[in-house]
């Protein structure tokens, strides 16, 4: 035995069906939350803002918004599915089974990408009820919303085994990266802001993602794509270079 | 019987610099019941715990089927199944898709008449599709097992198997691991109850405080540490031993109605008794109590721990 598939596919199988018991919390809930984003910020207010660069204000955010969805359930999937074992016991079984660190990250974090990634879908359309927005470059949107949502779900695996309690859980999804997307651009161009504020947010990484999105979509943004390709491959690199620690090591796994 | 589990030198200290194992040598042999007993803390689950995954080695070597679990883990594991001593169950699933799960974990095909078979076993068929939360501690219990037999693994690891559950299902579960070992799978159980040990084990060990004391056939270590008492109660009071009993250390109890034998393992109580009927002396009852694994267990371990004591 090389490469355990079938295990792979339980772990991946049996993470979906986590989502589909828990549709409410899993997927109406933000897509609900990202919907009222929308109609507030961009029905209610946007219509008396101007536009951004030529595209209007309420279409400006939808690639922020979006990105802030993935990278907070992305990580909270992730995280709350290798969490859950180690706190209920459960991960005897996954640690005696025949699963390395291969399996487990295209298991737990292959589930929590593709969750994202149907929830980036629903919230899409769900967007287009309230906004008029369009995508110049869907494909490599496609791409880069992956590539974000595995990047964001290997995070949060390690803060699934770094987390000792349901608190820590939440404090970086709460505390880190909801700040670090709503001063990343979400609701603003990077342009409007002063020096040397406008370099120091160079310095957020979530400025990156949320431009490079937006370049998706409209073909312009506050950063070059590529750099905001180059930064999110880096970032898995060394999310990757983490979890294969972790397992070398046993570091919080194994005792 | 050739060797399925070959342990050398493996031990193992936590980061705290408590050390959980000493440098243990153990070998299970193919198709046996090995039972491992020791109080709490002794090493047991540490030691299963080192051979399954969960805890990573300071030091040593394991060899499972003829593989290096260092380097065929896969392969080893896969072949490995452990009830946990904790009742770590995913409350939220239900039955049957809990236990196909494991099946699948261990990368074997799916078999929906396999794990029918597995749960009919176990008594868990009517409750396949029933939420494991709602199911008592015995069933939960149940429900472990079927996940560690799901992937038919060769190697079965019981940690407390019986532990908290009623009467009935320990005689359940006794059930269940004989027909394991007779379908050829090598059991290792660790118990506190002592009864189970004696009752299916056929190699005993005896950890202690990350030591392991003893590996020994339970019927030799019976035999060799047991003791065998017998009184006999007399038809006639006798005032002396006869010259021709006095080979067996009888003593006279009773005023001389009661003769009280005391030998060590299974003890001569059949010659003694014949002895006596040669001698003419005639008797009217006879008990006989023979010590348990139990008794031979509380006596080493209490040994131990006296030495210990002594030597600091």
């Amino acid at each position: 035995m090389s490469f355990n598939l079938r295990g792979t596919l339980a772990i991946y199988k049996f993470e979906l069906a986590r989502t589909w018991r828990t549709l409410f919390q899993s997927i109406l809930t933000p897509v609900l939350t990202t919907s009222l984003y929308f109609i507030v910020f961009g029905g209610a207010i946007g219509s008396r803002i101007d536009t951004m660069g030529g595209v209007p204000y309420a279409a400006f955010i939808v690639p922020g918004l979006l990105m802030l969805t993935i990278l907070a359930e992305s990580t909270a999937n992730a995280s709350f599915g290798i969490y859950l074992p180690r706190f209920t016991g459960t991960v005897y079984e996954l640690l005696s089974a025949p699963i390395g660190v291969a399996e487990t990250l295209v298991g737990y974090v292959g589930a929590a990408a593709t969750k994202s990634v149907i929830l980036a879908v629903v919230i899409l359309a769900t967007a287009r009820v309230f906004v008029d927005y369009h995508i110049e470059h869907p494909l490599l949107a496609a791409f880069f919303i992956l590539l974000s949502a595995v990047a964001f779900s290997l995070l949060g695996f390690i803060l699934g085994c770094w987390a000792d309690g349901f608190e820590k859980l939440q404090v970086v999804p709460m505390l880190v990266l909801t700040p670090l997307t709503f001063l990343g651009g979400t609701f603003y161009s990077i342009q409007m802001l002063p020096e040397p504020w406008k370099t120091v947010t160079l310095f957020n990484p979530v400025v990156y993602l949320v431009n490079g999105l937006r370049w998706t979509f409209y073909g312009q943004a506050d950063v070059n794509f590529g750099a905001a390709i180059t930064a999110t491959l880096g970032f898995m690199a060394l999310c990757i270079a983490v979890i294969a620690f972790i397992f070398r090591t046993g570091w919080r796994l194994r005792s | 019987m050739g060797a399925i589990l070959e342990i050398e030198g493996l031990q193992k200290t936590y980061a705290g610099g408590v050390t959980a194992l000493q440098p243990t040598d153990l070998t299970i042999n193919k198709g046996e019941i090995f039972a491992l007993l020791g109080p709490n803390g002794a090493g047991k689950t540490t030691l299963i715990g080192l051979v399954c995954g969960l805890v990573r080695p300071s030091g040593g070597t394991i060899r499972a089927f003829g593989l290096d679990m260092a380097r065929d883990w896969r392969k080893a594991r896969a072949r490995i199944g452990l009830v946990p001593q904790e009742l770590s169950v995913d409350m939220f699933e239900y039955v049957l898709p809990a236990v196909t799960h494991s099946r699948a974990l261990f990368g074997r095909p799916a078999d929906p008449a396999k794990i029918e078979k597995l749960l009919k076993s176990l008594s868990l068929w009517e409750k396949r599709d029933q939420r494991i939360s709602a199911l008592s501690g015995g069933m939960k219990r149940r429900v472990l097992i079927a996940k560690a037999l799901a992937h038919d693994p060769d190697l079965l690891f019981l940690d407390e198997p019986t532990a908290g559950v009623d009467v009935e299902l320990r005689r359940d579960m006794w059930q269940l691991i004989g027909q394991l070992r007779d379908q050829g799978v090598t059991i290792i159980l660790t118990t506190h109850y002592i009864e189970e040990a004696q009752e299916m084990a056929d190699r005993v060990g005896v950890i202690d405080r990350g030591v392991l004391q003893l590996v020994e056939e339970k019927r030799a270590l019976m035999a060799r540490l047991g003791t065998t008492e017998a009184k006999i109660a007399l038809a006639q009071p006798v005032s002396a031993i006869p010259a021709a009993l006095e080979h067996f250390g009888l003593a006279i109890e009773d005023g001389g109605k009661v003769l009280c034998y005391h030998g060590a393992g299974e003890g001569e109580v059949a010659p003694l008794l014949k002895a006596l009927l040669a001698e003419g002396i005639d008797f009217t009852g006879i008990d006989v109590h023979e010590s348990s694994l139990e008794d031979i267990f509380v006596d080493l371990i209490g040994r131990n721990h006296h030495d210990q004591e002594a030597a600091r």
